[in-house]
């Protein structure tokens, strides 16, 4: 059996990896993939815990991510898409009528 | 009968309410007839409904019990049907409606000509509230709706200058006489639990003493001082005059301004428990008839004359019930209202033909060209000047005998009253000079003419009332008095002298009225020239009586130019301090917000940086938590 250990510093790298990936790219979809990484990041920490302590919550809170995280790509690229149709572009720099 | 005394009240109220909603769709002279009938409608009820109690068939006051308003305050909607408001009803209703059909040919033309009618309606109903009212809850409700009307109509014509200051200065002092007026009433509750003058007017010695009766007395005649036009509150009513000549006959002259000298009278028991309340009535009587006709004899305006005139004999009132002489007094009222009601209306035929114009310089010998108005007008001066045996001697005389058989301070009453008889006299000559005789100073283009017939037709009754109305009461026939003398059977009524010095008396009024006019006639039928020579040798003391005693311009300045300046300080504050306050809040609120908006830079990942240094943090200082 695999030292849990392994697992959660597999999930720390792909979360680190999913951070840099939105803290750098202006690209609205490459941001969406680098936070899909982040959550499945923390999927795996989840699952981990789970079978370290030999307790089904840790799988069953992966369900709630994975149904959360479908309903926000959902509304996310519908946005995206809007934008797109809008400026021909998803640059996220572009999107700021907000600023102060 | 008595059953339909309300529809003295009603008809006129229905006549503003209908007139109100549907007036400005009305062809001109509808809406004067509508109001005209509902006035003399009112009238023909007041005298059905007056025949019994003239024959002696209802010797108590009757009471019409209408409906519940306040019963706990002993204020219901009741209306006291005794010879006192009898005689104020028939008058307000009587000359009231002369006025109304006046008003149909005098207000012709004007664009607001029903909008006047539903004013006029209003003010009678209004009137009629106050002197057939059971209780004093009812009487104050009519004595601001009175005052409410006169503030209308003198306000009428409001695109002028003068008449909104007009109006607004009227309301004002009325106001400060009903501040005494409200506190008399509310001494009148605390100590009978009631508004009712069933009980407060009954036996009221049994509830106060002498020194609450003073109070009262003295507040009720604040009260009257406001509303008729009385030392120190008199100043609106010569202002008033601002407003259309017939409204100023029936609310300046006739009716509204008599509201005091009826409230004296009818609280009469009041007064007398208290000596000091009541010489306080005379003294303020007297000093406001000497002071107005001292006044009146210097003006040139021809309403303004009368206006003086107005307050002069109201003040002749006060002396009358001052003097515990009410029916005197009252008699007096109603005389007056004939023949002073007559002068403003004549005015109002003069001014008429005259394309408005009111300064009697610019008038004389129109006594050819308005034969009616002239004579008529002849009449109205002769009785107020007290020429028997017009109405305005019998009444006079009856006053002012009565003050001289009182004795004491009433005496040096008597004598001032006397010299302002003599004033009166020669005021009213020169007024009827100015106008009517000498040499026409007319403006060009003015060619006076006699008034259409609804306005000569009012004008011969009410001569004939001045001619004859003060009949009612002489020294020989009492009618009036033994009219009243149920109302003031319980008090200590003073009656005029009886033998040798009653016709003394009698004799030295007839001198002095007699004086007043000859003096009148010789100082005004000879040429300006001669006059104006020497006038100006007394052009100084002129001046001051010219301008009212200065009494006007000592209330500018005593009273309006320190509230002003006060005002002005409230307003300094209200900018200075209160605003910079307000506005200091809102400055810095708005400072705050325009720096933290810096923290919006429209980045997605300034916003990222954000939460994860906060993720962070928040990691640190859990796991440096957990460690302690």
């Amino acid at each position: 059996m695999v030292d849990p250990s392994w697992y959660l510093t597999l999930a720390a790298l792909l979360f680190v990896i999913g951070m840099a990936g939105v803290m750098t790219r202006r690209n609205a979809l490459i941001m969406f993939m680098s936070i899909e990484l982040m959550l499945n990041a923390v999927n795996l920490t989840f699952v981990a815990g789970g079978i370290g302590y030999a307790n089904p919550e840790g799988q069953l809170a992966v369900f709630f991510v994975l149904v959360v995280a479908a309903a926000e790509v959902v509304v996310g690229l519908a946005i995206v898409v809007s934008v797109f149709r809008r400026r021909r572009s998803v640059n996220v720099d572009d999107l700021s009528e907000l600023k102060g | 009968m008595t059953d339909y005394v309300w529809l003295i009240i009603a008809l006129p109220l229905l006549g503003a309410v209908v007139l109100h909603l549907v007036g400005s769709r009305l062809k001109e002279p509808l809406a004067g007839y509508i109001a005209s009938v509902m006035s003399i409608g009112a009238f023909g009820v007041a005298v059905a409904a007056a025949i019994p109690v003239f024959k002696g068939d209802i010797g108590e006051a009757e009471i019409i019990h209408l409906w519940d308003w306040m019963p706990s305050l002993g204020a219901s909607f009741t209306i006291q049907w005794d010879p006192l408001s009898i005689a104020m009803a028939l008058l307000v209703t009587g000359v009231g409606s002369l006025i109304h059909v006046y008003s149909i040919g005098y207000m012709h033309g004007d664009e607001r000509f029903s909008r006047y009618f539903t004013y006029l309606n209003f003010f009678a109903a209004s009137m009629l509230i106050l002197v057939l009212a059971g209780n004093f809850a009812m009487v104050f409700l009519g004595w601001e709706l009175v005052g409410l009307s006169s503030y209308l109509l003198i306000g009428f014509w409001f695109t002028h200058d003068l008449p909104p200051a007009a109006a607004k200065k009227a309301f004002v002092l009325n106001r400060v006489g009903d501040f005494g007026f409200l506190i008399a009433l509310m001494l009148i509750f605390k100590h009978f639990g009631t508004f009712d003058f069933g009980v407060v007017l009954n036996n009221p010695a049994a509830q106060i003493a002498g020194g609450t009766a003073t109070a009262i007395g003295l507040l009720l005649l604040l009260g009257a001082t406001g509303k008729s036009a009385q030392m120190p509150l008199f100043v609106w009513l010569p202002d008033a005059m601002a407003g259309p000549t017939p409204a100023s006959a029936l609310i300046h002259a006739a009716t509204m301004v008599t509201a005091g000298v009826y409230m004296v009278a009818r609280t009469a028991p009041i007064f007398d428990l208290s000596t000091t309340a009541l010489t306080t009535v005379a003294l303020v009587g007297v000093v406001t008839a000497f002071i107005a006709a001292t006044i009146a004899v210097v003006q040139n305006d021809i309403k303004k004359v009368l206006a003086y005139s107005t307050i002069s004999q109201l003040g002749y009132m006060f002396i009358g019930v001052g003097s515990a002489a009410y029916s005197a007094g009252i008699f007096h009222l109603v005389t007056h209202a004939f023949f002073k009601a007559l002068l403003f209306l004549g005015a109002g035929s003069v001014i008429h033909s005259m394309g408005g114009e009111q300064d009697m310089r610019k008038m004389g010998g129109l006594f050819k060209k308005m034969k009616v108005t002239g004579w008529t007008m002849a009449v109205a001066t002769l009785a107020i000047a007290g020429i028997p045996p017009l109405a305005g001697f019998w009444s006079k005389d009856e006053i002012l005998a009565a003050a001289f058989a009182r004795g004491g301070v009433y005496q040096a009453i008597w004598a001032l009253g006397l010299v302002t008889a003599l004033l009166t006299a020669f005021y009213m000559t020169r007024w009827f000079f100015m106008v009517f005789l000498g040499e026409p100073n007319w403006d060009e283009g003015i060619e006076p003419h006699e008034s259409p017939q609804s306005m000569s037709v009012p004008l011969v009754i009410l001569a004939v009332l001045a001619a004859v109305g003060g009949l009612m009461n002489t020294p020989f026939f009492t009618g009036f008095s033994n009219f009243l003398h149920p109302v003031f059977a319980a008090v200590h009524e003073q009656h005029a002298p009886d033998g040798t010095l009653e016709y003394l008396l009698l004799a030295i009024s007839i001198v002095v009225a007699v004086a007043g006019v000859a003096a009148g006639w010789l100082f005004y039928r000879g040429s300006a020239e001669a006059r104006a020579h020497l006038l100006e040798r007394y052009a100084l003391r002129m001046n001051f009586f010219e301008n009212g005693w200065n009494i006007n311009s000592g209330y500018e300045r005593f009273v309006v130019k320190p509230l002003g300046t006060l005002a002005e300080g409230a307003a300094e504050f209200d900018n200075k301090v209160i605003d910079s306050a307000v506005n200091g809040v809102a400055s810095v609120v708005g400072w705050t917000g325009a720096k933290l908006q810096l923290v919006q830079t429209g980045f997605v990942r300034s916003y990222g940086v954000g939460i994860l240094s906060g993720t962070i943090g928040l990691v640190v200082w859990i796991l440096m938590s957990r460690g302690r």
